[in-house]
């Protein structure tokens, strides 16, 4: 196929797609000029390009519904659902006669005129003047006639082509034409001249972008994932070797690779807007077709994920919206019976979050019908009777998810295809993702999904059995648990079946040499039970032993391997070796009773989740500097490194290690610390800003789930407190102590430049208070605290004032949403920003808190991200009171 | 990882006769065509890959590449070798992905002619006749010409 016209079809498919978007909006908001404009644009440069290249039939229909456009821009038309389904009409008819081309090369024999004649009727037929050729198209496109014939269109081309010689600044300003159809104009100097028409095809963006073939990166990620190796083969063999002259170009060798990887990566990124492109378009006719009214919000369009992933969650989110739209959103009459605005709404939100990206679905519909959807699993069989009986409403609504459930009353149009939820969480779950969803009879229903950021390269755990070693790939992964005979934890036997007992809950286990065949291990033996999630399954796999986690590229299996359900793929470790990873869906169909459990788990997650159990958090147990037992939210580790005693470097007095090319600095908990010269030194990884720390400890003991109850006391520096954790009696450690150790600017960094202002913290939790005071203060922020909400409103009586209010939201006396409320309404605090900080982070307890009053909401539970979080709540309310200021100036 | 190549794979062999690779395996002579040999080998760790196939003897690091290792001995049904015995890899190529045969020892690079080539003896294993190719008569006893994308259709049957 001619290069031009392929050019043309990749441009106009995406104009295409901008254009459903565009026009969506534009029929909600008809007054928008500015849409309006860039939809005449679009269109208008389809019809000017098909002028270009000759085809006539195209560039008809383009006319027809510029033309209609034409007459929305100059108030001759309303901006009637009939005439926007008209101009989607015209626009699904190019589309189609461009598939055609794609195929075909050549513009497909046919005529239009019928779709044509019914365009131009509505346009003569409701304009005051009867004019099927309207005044308002010639005005601004001259040059092209009714079917943008090619011979204006070359005339055309040669004086754009003349004017660009002459200014040499191919820039459509340069035109004669008015300036909304001017980039029309743009494609003219491409088609005139013989240069390789990506080079000159509109200006104003070549210098930033180019096409480049998906086929191209591939292989480029292909490669450099294989550098990536070669690389770390070499890391390994320098460690060995010691100093030689190799070790400082390898250094650099490390580093660039490090960086080309990266930038390969973001080469594959794409935002997820490209996903969501058609939903507006397809909620838009769904509602058409159903006479609902539904408006689709879509927020973090921009949010960047792998194309890879991109591709496999485009389907089960076309899928999700159509369903939302389809059965979730009821029609209007119902909705305003209910007591809801006519208009239903379908709220789409990605973010990114500690290395994942979420994805959020919302309706505000009827809600899942549970009722159904227990009937409907008994009469498909999917459970009995009498084990539904015992399911609560989350367990039931889980169904969804089974294959062979549809709940579609009747088969629509829309949906009921036969691709169920089913697919959805199959398509999600092979990329490494989870679904949970969450529904209220009546008030909707959301779901949330949560997949990994890339698959090229994944983080994985090495595990060892009976002396093979293997690779989970630590997306999987949801804790390590250590298990002896000796220790309360260990592994029980029921009927056989290997269970162990953590946290209240039976998690059943797969031995890894059981179910790999590999010899049985000796009874007795220290083992690790590691607990993977799959989706909605959460099971143990019973290793012998546990090594560091790697960055692995995970490559496909021979096909001769294919058949072995174990495997996702295989790879190569920095040491050279060859190693499997394993599947864990693979290991869990080899338990058997998994799915029984299936359950169960997933609504001890969805509770956990939810925040219903309370003010829990996970601990992270170590022993260090005497023996007794220190603990530390897990959350805020990054990673627990096993590290070789031999790599730890001293320089000029501190403790280093590399790490991914990075010095990390050593900070022992106890200064008398023993430096090891040889066996392993366990380590807690802490990173944030791109930096990281290491807590050198003598022993980590386990990691338990627990309420936080700290009784406080600051009787040495590096403790936060004593607390009881487990049973047990800890100390609580202060890690904000050790980041200032090794890095003494370690809070600086985010507060350079600010002046001291006043922050209000109300909070009855003292652990919060405690972590999140210095944090403030470090950031230059004079803080006062609060228990609760009576005490922080005594500091109104006492005439304080403060620059922003961050509140708890569960408080004893009088809770956040009250306080909040109380300050709103009273013009001594009127005005102060205040950020929610909650471990209650449902959308439903963000939107109560939006209602309350509160400008941010930032929740509690991922303590990882917290000031990050809290840093960017604070921007933004700090920005939006620049606006509010100068909107008063203004005004 | 060390995998020295030992052998260079030769060129194409001239009308009427065919080059072979020739190894052994539990004695017996067997030949690959030289143009599907990619590499020979000693390999150094061979990664199991438990769970798989019984064929498979498990995985190498060839060059950073992951090329599949076939015991020829189970492959054959042949007696296990003994302990301690080495071993030998020759990689051939099958649609598209590399395969390394485990056999006892490599031999040298044959070529024989077409005239000393007979069909599979009608009393062969049917293992070994879905296998071989044909059978050669040879100075050193007969060779068995080994059918590679047969040999390698390993899972895929059924």
């Amino acid at each position: 196929m001619d290069d031009l016209l392929q050019e043309f079809l990749a441009e106009t498919t995406e104009s295409l797609a901008v254009l459903d978007v565009e026009l969506v909006r534009f029929e909600r908001e008809t007054s928008d000029v500015t849409i309006l404009s860039n939809i005449f644009r679009l269109m208008h440069t389809i019809k000017g390009t098909c002028g270009f290249l000759g085809l006539p039939r195209l560039g008809a229909v383009a006319h027809a519904g510029e033309n209609i456009l034409g007459k929305f821009r100059d108030g001759e038309l309303d901006v009637t659902p009939r005439a926007v389904t008209l101009i989607l009409k015209a626009i699904d008819r190019i589309r189609t006669l461009l598939a055609e081309m794609e195929s075909t090369g050549a513009e497909p024999a046919g005529s239009d005129a019928e779709l044509i004649a019914e365009i131009d009727a509505l346009a003569g037929g409701e304009a005051p003047v009867h004019e099927p050729d309207a005044a308002p198209v010639e005005d601004h496109a001259p040059s092209f006639g009714d079917g943008g014939f090619p011979v204006a269109a070359e005339l055309l081309a040669e004086v754009a082509e003349a004017i660009i010689q002459q200014s040499d600044i191919p820039s459509p300003a340069a035109k004669p034409e008015p300036v909304p159809a001017a980039p029309a104009a743009v494609p003219a100097p491409e088609s005139a001249s013989p240069a390789p028409q990506s080079e000159t095809k509109e200006p104003a963006t070549t210098a930033s972008s180019i096409r480049v073939n998906v086929d191209v990166i591939e292989n480029l990620m292909t490669l450099i994932s294989e550098l990536v190796l070669t690389r770390n083969q070499l890391m390994q063999t320098q460690r060995v070797q010691k100093d030689n002259e190799f070790k400082v170009p390898l250094q650099r060798l490390s580093h660039i690779t490090s960086d080309l990887q990266d930038g390969v990566t973001r080469m594959r990124m794409q935002p997820i807007g490209n996903a969501w492109n058609k939903l507006p378009r397809i909620v838009r006719d769904l509602a058409v077709a159903t006479g609902k009214k539904i408006e689709l919000s879509m927020q973090g369009a921009e949010t960047e994920l792998d194309r890879q992933v991109l591709e496999m969650i485009k389907d089960p989110l076309t899928h999700m919206v159509r369903n939302s739209a389809d059965h979730g959103i009821e029609d209007g009459a119902r909705r305003l019976a209910a007591g809801k605005p006519e208009t239903g709404t379908i709220a789409l939100n990605a973010y990114h979050e500690s290395g994942h990206i979420f994805i959020r679905i919302a309706d505000d519909g009827r809600g899942l019908d549970v009722e159904r959807i227990r009937q409907k699993a008994i009469a498909n069989g999917l459970a009995t009777e009498a084990a539904i009986a015992g399911m609560n409403e989350q367990q039931i609504l889980q169904f969804i998810f089974r294959p062979g459930f549809s709940t579609a009353e009747k088969v629509t149009s829309v949906s009921g295809r036969g691709v169920g939820m089913d697919v959805v969480r199959t398509n999600i779950e092979r990329i490494g993702g989870t679904i949970e969803l969450n529904s209220v009879a009546g008030r909707g229903t959301t779901f949330l999904i949560k997949i990994p950021l890339t698959l090229a390269i994944v983080s994985a755990l090495i595990v060892e059995a009976a002396g093979q070693r293997f690779a989970i790939p630590q997306l999987n992964v949801v804790e390590l648990v250590g298990v002896s005979n000796h220790s309360e934890v260990r592994i029980e036997t029921i009927n056989t079946s290997p269970v162990l007992r953590l946290r209240d809950r039976l998690l059943p286990l797969v031995s890894l040499r059981g179910a790999l065949g590999l010899e049985a291990s000796g009874t007795g033996h220290d083992r690790f039970v590691v607990v993977a999630q799959m989706g909605a399954h959460t099971f143990g796999i019973i290793v012998d032993r546990v090594f560091d986690t790697e960055e692995i590229v995970v490559k496909p299996v021979a096909p001769i391997l294919r058949g072995t359900r174990f495997y996702v793929g295989n790879t190569i470790l920095g040491d050279g070796s060859v190693i499997m990873i394993l599947d864990p869906s693979g290991l869990s169909g080899a338990a058997g009773q998994i799915e029984s459990a299936d359950a169960e788990s997933s609504q001890d997650r969805r509770a956990s989740s939810d925040g219903l159990g309370g003010d829990q958090a996970s601990f992270l147990l170590f022993r260090t500097g005497g023996g007794e037992l220190k603990a530390i939210p897990l959350e805020l580790v990054s990673r627990i490194e096993s590290l070789e005693a031999a790599t730890i470097e001293n320089v000029g007095g501190r403790h280093v290690v590399q790490y991914r090319n990075h010095l990390v600095p050593l900070v022992p908990f106890d200064p008398a610390h023993h430096w090891k010269d040889d066996g392993r030194q366990d380590t807690l990884v802490f990173s944030d800003n791109g930096r990281s720390m290491g807590l050198v400890v003598d022993e980590v003991v386990d990691i338990v789930r627990d309420r936080m109850a700290i009784e406080l006391s600051s009787a040495r520096p590096g403790l936060l407190g004593s607390a009881i954790i487990a049973g047990k009696a800890v100390d609580v450690v202060d890690i904000g102590h050790f980041l200032t150790q090794a890095f003494t600017d370690w809070f600086e960094v985010v507060a350079q430049h600010k002046s001291l202002r006043h922050a209000l913290l109300v909070d009855d939790s003292p652990f919060f208070r405690n972590l999140v005071t210095p944090l403030l203060a470090s950031d230059n922020w004079k803080v006062a605290t609060a228990t609760d909400g009576v005490e922080a409103l005594k500091l109104r009586e006492d005439g304080r004032q403060f620059d922003v209010i961050i509140s708890d939201i569960e408080m004893p006396n009088m809770d956040g949403l009250a306080l909040a409320g109380a300050i709103r309404n009273d013009p001594r605090w009127g005005e102060v920003p205040l950020i929610a900080l909650s471990s209650h982070a449902g959308d439903d307890d963000i939107q109560a808190g939006h209602e309350a009053g509160f400008d941010e909401y930032v929740a509690k539970s991922d303590q990882m991200h917290l000031p990050e979080n809290l840093a960017r709540a604070l921007r933004q309310v700090a920005a939006r009171g620049q606006n509010r200021a100068e909107l008063r100036r203004a005004s | 990882m060390s995998t020295e190549t030992l052998v260079a794979p030769a060129s194409r062999s001239e009308d009427g006769a065919d080059a072979f690779v020739t190894f052994t395996v539990a004695d017996q002579l067997f030949g690959v065509p030289v143009t599907r040999v990619q590499d020979i080998l000693i390999p150094e760790e061979i990664a199991p890959v438990p769970g798989g196939p019984p064929e498979v003897r498990g995985l190498i690091n060839l060059r950073g590449r992951i090329v599949t290792v076939i015991d020829m001995r189970k492959h054959l049904s042949l007696p296990k070798a003994e302990a301690g015995s080495g071993g030998m890899c020759v990689t051939v190529e099958c649609r598209g992905e590399s395969y390394t045969l485990f056999v006892d020892s490599v031999g040298d690079v044959i070529t024989l002619s077409r005239s000393l080539r007979e069909g599979n003896p009608a009393t062969l294993d049917a293992v070994w006749r879905n296998m071989a190719d044909a059978v050669y008569r040879t100075d050193r006893g007969l060779l068995v010409a080994l059918h590679i994308d047969r040999l390698l259709a390993i899972g895929t049957e059924a």
